[in-house]
């Protein structure tokens, strides 16, 4: 048993190694979205017509979140079908599914963590401010986008087996990704009125819950998804 | 006929709930009044429909431990009935905040999770549709819907217990002792509980051995 797990973390790494080597030699996936998050919240800035601090707290909330949400989808999306079939074969013969998965949402979770932060500083430098507590915003940060690799993950390797993938992973992907959505506004909300942070325990115990569910679900089912 | 005890025995349940339900004493509340006999209807639309997802779920799971063809018509036909209730449930749901709450939708959390579980199991049927290959088709919607329901458990049952909810027994502790029943509710609830859930039942097992022999017609052709 020990064995076993031993080989999978070593799967793992290496695994994370490659995305992460390929992402460093093309830039193209980070880049991308760095410019899509850019000039969505440039957009936003521009739509709403205001100078900064303007915009009322539970708005400032709601759009920043949306803005993660598609940035999320759109990254993650990519994740399987940047892919192509021979390159997929192989890893098929080599390593074992689950180190796949875990090595993907591990990737994604950093991805989208340095996404959110680097949208948070520009959507905060243009928009302006209003967080009171800012510690407890970058951990609802942080659990958001761990929150979204692990349950995009799995929805982007479903979707990448159909034929209209980029629709496809929309569809499936909002109503799965909605609880957990309304807990991280209701979080962030509580910090950016500078709440203490004891009212923000059940929904960081129930963002926890939720996430362990999915990536538990997703380590078992994905197996069955990769033998296709 | 003595497999099917069950088919008569639904029927009579039906009849009873639905005879009964109208005729029946009920007690005198304010602002409920007499929509309180809608208890019979719409409640046990979403017992019927968890149970029957469940139904779906478990189809699922088995058609990837072995699959076969009959799983996935059970799994597929299942969370269609599923949807059929849910879709039930929002209708008299609604129709009954309208006359108690005073809109058909007050932004309640139990509502707004129902109406994003049918987004899921639409989803769902979306997700087959797009697949021209049956196995692959089964697979992949065998774990999406497994996915999905691991998903749809905090939505329905956490969620609306973290927050205030105009449903009766949220907001705390949920359970239907909580709101005293009356117990000539309970003698008409739990019957249409079951006979709800059986009719449901009854559906899935007419549509799947249709569309098993549908199958088999379109391999001799």
């Amino acid at each position: 048993m020990r064995k076993i797990t031993k080989v999978l973390f070593k799967e793992v790494i290496y695994l994370m190694q490659k995305d992460f080597l390929l992402e460093w030699r093309q830039k193209y996936a980070f880049n991308g979205m760095l410019l899509y998050v850019s000039s969505t919240v440039f957009v936003c800035y521009l739509s709403f017509g205001l100078r900064s601090n303007a915009l009322q707290v539970p708005v400032w909330n709601a759009l920043f979140w949306i803005i993660l949400l598609f940035t999320s989808v759109n990254a993650i999306a990519k994740s399987f079908m940047q892919e192509n079939r021979g390159r997929l074969l192989y890893f098929y013969s080599i390593v074992s599914p689950q180190g796949i998965i875990l090595a993907k949402i591990l990737y994604n979770a950093c991805l989208m963590l340095v996404l959110a932060l680097i949208c948070f500083v520009f959507y905060a430098f243009v928009l302006g401010n209003p967080v009171e507590d800012i510690p407890m915003f970058l951990l609802s940060i942080l659990l958001g986008a761990i929150g979204f690799a692990t349950s995009l993950t799995m929805i982007s390797g479903i979707a990448s087996k159909a034929a209209n993938s980029s629709t496809l992973m929309a569809v499936l992907s909002f109503p799965v990704i909605v609880p957990m959505l309304l807990m991280l506004i209701k979080m962030s909300k509580n910090a950016m009125d500078g709440l203490e942070r004891a009212a923000s325990l059940d929904e960081l115990l129930t963002l926890l819950a939720i996430n362990m569910i999915v990536v538990t679900v997703s380590y078992i089912l994905f197996p069955y998804l990769w033998r296709s | 006929m003595k497999k099917n005890w069950w088919k008569i025995l639904t029927v009579l349940l039906l009849v009873f709930t639905v005879a009964v339900g109208m005729l029946s004493e009920v007690p005198r509340l304010a602002i409920l009044n007499e929509t309180i006999r809608n208890l019979y209807f719409h409640v046990p639309m979403w017992f019927g429909m968890i149970l029957i997802l469940m139904v779906s779920v478990v189809y699922s799971i088995k058609y990837l431990r072995k699959p076969s063809f009959r799983n996935d018509i059970i799994a597929h036909e299942a969370a269609k009935v599923g949807i059929l209730f849910g879709v039930l449930g929002i209708v008299t749901g609604m129709e009954w905040a309208k006359f108690t709450w005073g809109e058909y939708w007050s932004n309640d959390p139990k509502q707004n999770g129902a109406a994003i579980g049918l987004l899921i199991y639409f989803a769902y049927l979306v997700l087959r549709s797009s697949f021209a290959e049956q196995q692959q088709r089964a697979r992949i919607s065998a774990v999406y819907n497994i996915f999905a329901f691991a998903a749809l458990i905090p939505l329905l049952f956490i969620l609306p217990r973290l927050t205030d909810s105009l449903h009766p027994g949220n907001g705390g502790n949920p359970g239907f002792n909580a709101y005293d029943l009356d117990s000539s509710l309970r003698m008409v609830f739990y019957p249409a509980v079951l006979g709800w859930t059986l009719l449901g039942v009854w559906i899935i097992n007419v549509k799947s051995r249709l569309e098993l022999l549908r199958q088999r017609i379109y391999e001799n052709v």
